[in-house]
């Protein structure tokens, strides 16, 4: 780093002393603005802290910094509670006292880890909060706009289910774990857009603690009680697979407009192919960890102090049906996963 | 002992099986469809799971132990399968390998508790510790959750299928708890686990082989753990290893206690278990129906626990008699 630190230096005053005649100086350097960029890169560390490396998502965004960190010189290193929220604070603790240049990391809810971010920015380290944003904002978040995303599913719903619909305008919710803010902003969406939609009833608004065999217990009790419900939507695709085999199984498939939403790993694919999910909103996982990883470059780059620079950095979404689903659309989890390990 | 309690007019067991014929009097009587043929169905199919896991731990509880790991060794063993199914090895292969894994942990976990006398509620802690981590790392090495491969062929009405009408978990369900009832009743090694429980040094000196009984206890939980997964994973198309951080294993062991079978072991049977998980059954049903919050169904879940327990202790008080050493 020295000698590129010298060589450029000495570049530098060679284009000086030539008099200012930038073109010369081109034409002995590509890119006076790559090296710099590159030092602000080169040698920093990446701490990444999801509430558990064992999820599609969670590995799909560590895949991707994992492979950029490697590429412009970063240490990175990652750390697996297991879904344990007090896990996941003692490793934040402890990554505070390690003082890496940047956390990345992904709240289990709104307040358990908002102190420690805090903290963590007075100390000095860039946070990166993936997927949900904690009660604290620290230099960046990354994640789908939830609230507009549930507006979206009502958008969707409505049309499928509402007044100019032959159907009971009966629909049914399946939440993840109540206080999730994938879960709570989603509904929180969905029911400020069905106010719109007076005629849709919601009758079922349930739990399943992003548990497919909650999910499935739930929907099957739900579609007993309404046989003639017109659709469900189901605030993530992994418990989704529960909530869809209960409606195959009740034999609904078909009339029971299903809606949900994930990262968009293979099995997202392969349950839009099958029948099990109608329609499914991506916010392409891999996408979050290229934007993550967008931003720690840029402010790493820009040297201001750790949270002095907070942005929102919302994902792109895409809805996909049966008919978007090509080899190769979706990704393989097991990939990622593997450079994790 | 047994004998004496079991004669009691208000037994657990009974103080139970009345808070399930009241709560579904009143289901019946407020909620629309809910004595629907199909509605009950249901009922008993989303605590089917719950049911086989009840009889495997009351295998293991009869005994005067525990087994804490049945739902890490279900999770890791049908997971494991899963993948491997995945990867291309053949369904029956791949199941047997599943299988004998499950087996072979429950082996390990009863050797430990019966050669290196470790008491069983550490032994099992420990094993779902090790099944859970083991499989994490080397097994399952993708997502936590395992998604149902395509090819699956006829194993998977396991789960979906019918029989004149009833879904097959159930079908399994009822021929697992019938089949662990004429054990118990009929068979030598059922009676030795009652005399095991009931008096360990006494069933000792009386001459059974305790500690190859004990591994052979905790080796049928393990082959009925497996079985009870595979309707899991079969039923809703995927099997989530992170059910072993979840309070499953609680549910499991308030199905067998809040039935009346005591942990201090000799005492209950298939019959207790089956009244603990219609309970459960019936709460959940309704409590869906009525659209109650996951947690706040686990709040009156508990009370209902501890109203049964304490009308218990109030009806049958401890005394010397019914006491006994080691009870819980």
């Amino acid at each position: 780093m020295k000698s590129a630190l010298l060589r450029f230096a000495a570049i530098a005053v060679a284009a000086l002393t030539v008099g200012g005649v930038t073109a010369r100086a081109q034409d002995n350097m590509n890119d006076p603005y790559r090296e710099p960029a590159l030092n602000a890169l080169k040698g920093k560390s990446i701490a990444y802290l999801p509430i558990s490396i064992g999820f599609d998502l969670a590995q799909a965004w560590g895949g991707v910094i994992k492979t950029e960190a490697d590429r412009y010189g970063m240490t990175f290193k990652a750390r697996d509670p297991n879904w344990s929220t007090d896990a996941m604070a003692q490793a934040m603790t402890s990554l505070i006292a390690e003082h890496p240049d940047v956390i990345v990391t992904q709240n289990p809810d709104l307040q358990s880890l908002a102190r420690l971010l805090k903290q963590a920015n007075a100390a000095g380290i860039r946070v990166i909060q993936m997927n949900m944003q904690g009660a604290i904002q620290t230099d960046a978040f990354v994640g789908p706009d939830f609230i507009s995303m549930g507006q979206q599913e009502a958008g969707m719903m409505a049309k499928a289910c509402g007044k100019d619909t032959q159907t009971s305008h009966k629909i049914a919710i399946v939440q993840g774990v109540l206080t999730g803010g994938v879960s709570y902003y989603q509904v929180k969406g969905l029911l400020e857009g069905l106010k719109a939609h007076p005629e849709i009833k919601v009758v079922s608004s349930q739990a399943a603690d992003w548990d497919a065999s909650k999910a499935r217990a739930v929907t099957e009790t739900v579609l007993q009680q309404n046989p003639d419900l017109c659709g469900i939507v189901d605030v993530w695709d992994g418990q989704g697979v529960g909530t869809g085999a209960a409606i195959k199984q009740a034999g609904k498939q078909g009339q029971v407009y299903f809606l949900t939403s994930g990262g968009g790993a293979q099995s997202m694919c392969d349950r839009l192919e099958d029948g099990t999910f109608s329609a499914a909103i991506n916010y392409d996982a891999p996408g979050m960890g290229r934007d993550a990883f967008t931003a720690i470059s840029a402010l790493l780059q820009s040297k201001q102090p750790a949270g002095s620079i907070k942005f929102q950095l919302y994902s792109p979404t895409r809805v996909m049906t049966k008919a978007d689903v090509k080899a190769g659309t979706c990704w393989d989890p097991q990939a990622y996963a593997a450079l994790l390990r | 002992m047994a004998v004496s309690r079991s004669k009691r007019s208000f037994s657990q067991e009974r103080i139970v099986f009345l808070i399930t014929i009241a709560l579904f009097a009143v289901f019946a009587v407020e909620l629309n469809n809910f004595l629907a043929p199909s509605n009950l169905l249901a009922l008993v199919r989303s605590v089917a799971v719950l049911g086989m896991l009840g009889m495997a731990m009351l295998v293991v509880v009869l005994g005067r132990g525990i087994d804490l790991a049945i739902v890490a060794n279900m999770a890791i063993s049908v997971g494991w399968a899963l993948q491997l199914i995945a990867g291309g090895m053949p369904v029956w292969l791949a199941l047997c390998v599943g299988l004998a894994f499950a087996l072979g942990m429950s082996l390990i976990g009863g050797i430990l508790i019966a050669y290196a006398e470790i008491p069983s509620l550490f032994a099992t802690l420990a094993m779902a510790t090790f099944i859970y981590g083991f499989g994490r790392a080397h097994l399952i090495t993708g997502t936590d959750v395992v998604y149902l491969p395509h090819d699956m062929g006829p194993v998977v009405q396991l789960g979906q299928g019918m029989v004149a009408g009833i879904p097959m978990p159930i079908v399994v369900a009822a021929a697992t708890a019938f089949a662990a009832y004429l054990f118990l009743k009929y068979t030598k090694p059922g009676r030795f686990i009652f005399a095991m429980g009931d008096n360990f040094h006494a069933a000792r000196i009386g001459g059974i082989g305790v500690r190859p009984m004990l591994v052979f206890q905790y080796v049928l939980s393990g082959s009925a753990t497996f079985l009870a997964g595979l309707i899991t994973a079969t039923s809703v198309g995927a099997m989530n290893t992170r059910i072993v951080n979840s309070n499953m294993i609680y549910d499991v062991i308030l199905v067998v206690v809040l039935g009346g079978v005591g942990l201090s072991g000799g005492r209950g049977g298939v019959r207790n278990v089956i009244v603990g998980t219609l309970l459960i059954g019936v709460l959940m049903n309704g409590m869906t129906i009525m659209d109650v919050q996951y947690t706040v169904q686990n709040v009156i879940k508990s009370l209902i626990l501890l109203f049964a327990i304490v009308s218990d202790s109030i009806i049958n008080p401890r005394d010397e008699q019914t006491g006994q050493q080691g009870d819980i």
